[in-house]
């Protein structure tokens, strides 16, 4: 009857979303007066789990899930949920997570709210609040199948510890074959992705060329930040199709995004609103992004720029 | 190859959004509605299997009569023939299992959806496809090639990319990359007019079930103004952000 949580960990280490979506786990274990299960892959130390609520951990090793797979990994939480009896299956945003859900879904016969930013309004009917038309709406959904999978939107929940210990156990389910062979992987790993990134830097066509974006990664270097772009940046080539935000490209829900010489069209803009703190950096006052932005400086990029990273640095400095 | 290409019918990424009914329904009034662009980078890339491998495309929606200029706009581009699934869409678990009845029925290859419709969002419509009818499935996928019975295809992961080998039949939820913005075809005269005399089908929908149900909709709440910092004063953006948002 449990609440079975997915926790996604790469190369041994927990992702931070998995802590999200185990706090909520535990808030919707608490409504419905039951416990949390994580179901893990190759996660290596899982005793970090229990500070997030989780109460019992299904600990899988098996090298023929190194490389990630929906269908054999979705085959995991299956039999995971199946051994739990679990009503309430949740899962994060990751890309992963999103090709996996749609499988497991079916193959527990749950329907699914994709996106969801709040713990359940009400457990029966099972009512949650997700988003809709992207991030321009909200959308009160009720799961209405015995068994419910729900895909936490990231950075909506947010990390709640609770004090509390995970017991793991070993768990070995048959996995399904799958007929998708990944062949090779090409991901920078000193880079800080859109996905994971608290702080995201984004450049604009006022950046005027590709040769400009130097300071835009030095920017986001100082910051700790992932790089993005609008999407005739990467329409012209400047920057890769993987730093498109908006509607279109990535979807963006980090703790802050600094736009510098985006307009903030409203493709743009409905991509990126879930960002907690939105900074623009624009020569326009005119320009839409100061509607939708926390704090605005209406300058010329390449003074502006150069001089934050210069401060940012000092300040880093101070504050190390 | 038979090819199938779902077509979800949304509002332009323009549209005001706004309800009706109490906040139940999506207020149509003045919008435009256009192929999903998910949708679109997938269709144009069934175009190219179209003429260099001579690909037979159909393409298929699960709505209501007003669906129909979508779907006659689809075979303006190029799409051979078109069906529609008489019934609303309510769910992505009902507009899958609808689906994949159309993809048994008519003995489909590949299946080409997107990854997500920018209304609903769901991103789940593909997979539950592939699952059902037990094919094999790429999302976030960028590109595709089809050699005989064997596919390559590369999906997007968060922060790169991966290269995956698979075969038919297969499920993609696509999206750009797929084909380039720069090859989306806007379709000419001709093709309105063949577009016209090419058969568009109506099933009749099989009734799947529904397993989530839209109660209401809300709107975000408003914002508060914007904070303006002077150019000559970057410290004090610094000291904003690090006192006021706790953002740095
Ligand atoms: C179907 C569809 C989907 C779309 N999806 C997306 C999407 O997912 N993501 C997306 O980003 N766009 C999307 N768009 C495009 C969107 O409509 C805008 O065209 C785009 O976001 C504009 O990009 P931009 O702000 O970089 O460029 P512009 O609109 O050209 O803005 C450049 C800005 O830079 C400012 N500027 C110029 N010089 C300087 C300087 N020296 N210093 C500071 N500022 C300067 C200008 O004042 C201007 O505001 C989509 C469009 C359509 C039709």
């Amino acid at each position: 009857m449990s609440v079975l949580v997915y926790t996604e960990s790469e190369q041994g280490k927990f992702k931070k979303t998995a802590f999200e979506v185990a706090s909520y786990a535990k808030a919707v274990a608490d409504q419905m007066g039951t416990t949390v299960t994580a179901i893990t892959v190759n996660a290596g130390d899982t005793s970090e789990l229990g500070k997030y609520g989780v109460d019992k951990v299904l600990s899988v090793t098996n090298s023929d899930l190194d490389k990630f797979n929906a269908k054999a990994y979705a085959s995991v939480i299956v039999e995971a949920a199946k051994q739990e009896s679990a009503k309430v299956v949740v899962l994060s945003s990751s890309a992963d997570s999103k090709y996996l859900a749609p499988i497991v879904s079916i193959g527990l016969e749950a329907g699914y709210a994709s996106n969801v930013v709040e713990a359940p309004s009400s457990t029966s009917p099972f009512t949650v609040k997700r988003t809709a038309f992207t991030n321009k709406a909200f959308n009160m959904t009720t799961i209405d199948t015995d068994t419910k999978i729900i895909g936490v939107s990231k950075n909506a929940f947010g990390l709640k510890e609770s004090s509390g210990n995970a017991s793991s156990e070993d768990f070995s389910p048959a996995i399904s074959t799958s007929g998708v062979t990944v062949q090779s992987v090409d991901r920078a790993t000193d880079k800080v992705t859109i996905a994971d990134a608290e702080i995201v830097v984004s450049g604009g066509r006022g950046l005027k060329g590709p040769e400009n974006w130097g300071m835009i990664e030095e920017l986001a270097e100082v910051l700790g930040a992932a790089t993005a772009c609008s999407k005739p940046v990467s329409d012209l080539g400047w920057r890769p199709h993987s730093e498109h935000v908006g509607q279109t490209g990535k979807p963006v829900a980090s703790n802050l995004y600094i736009a510098i010489g985006i307009s903030g069209a409203i493709q743009h803009l409905a991509g990126i609103n879930s960002s907690k703190v939105k900074v623009v950096i624009n020569t326009d006052p005119e320009a839409p992004f100061f509607k939708a932005a926390d704090y605005g400086i209406v300058g010329d990029a390449f003074e502006v720029v150069p001089t934050l990273i210069e401060k940012l640095k000092a300040f880093k400095a101070q504050n190390a | 190859m038979k090819i199938l290409v779902c077509i979800s019918h949304v509002p332009d990424t323009t549209s005001k959004i706004n309800f009706t009914d109490g906040d139940t329904k999506f207020d149509t009034n003045g919008v435009q509605f256009v192929i999903n662009p998910n949708d679109e980078f997938g269709l144009t890339r069934a175009m190219w299997f179209k003429e260099k491998q001579g690909a037979q495309v159909t393409v298929v929606n699960v709505g209501g009569p007003e669906t129909e200029p979508t779907l006659r706009k689809a075979l303006a581009i190029g799409a051979d023939e078109a069906i529609r699934v008489n019934t609303q869409a309510q769910d992505g678990y009902q507009v899958a299992k609808e689906i994949a009845n159309v993809v048994k029925e008519g003995g489909y290859d590949l299946v080409i959806a997107g990854r997500e419709s920018i209304d609903y969002n769901g991103g789940m419509v593909p997979g539950m496809i592939a699952a059902i009818t037990n094919s094999n499935f790429v999302t976030n996928c960028i590109s595709l090639e089809v050699d005989g019975t064997n596919a390559t295809a590369m999906r997007e992961i968060d922060g790169g990319k991966e290269t995956v080998t698979t075969s038919l039949p297969l499920v993609i939820g696509g999206q750009k990359g797929l084909v380039e913005e720069s090859d989306l075809r806007i379709p000419n005269m001709r093709g309105i007019m063949m577009a016209r005399k090419k058969p568009l089908s109506v099933v009749e929908a099989t009734n799947a079930a529904v397993e989530t149900n839209s109660v209401k909709f809300e709107k975000p709440a408003p914002k508060g103004a914007v904070t303006l910092v002077d150019p000559d004063n970057i410290d004090e953006l610094i000291n904003l952000l690090h006192n006021e948002a706790k953002a740095i």
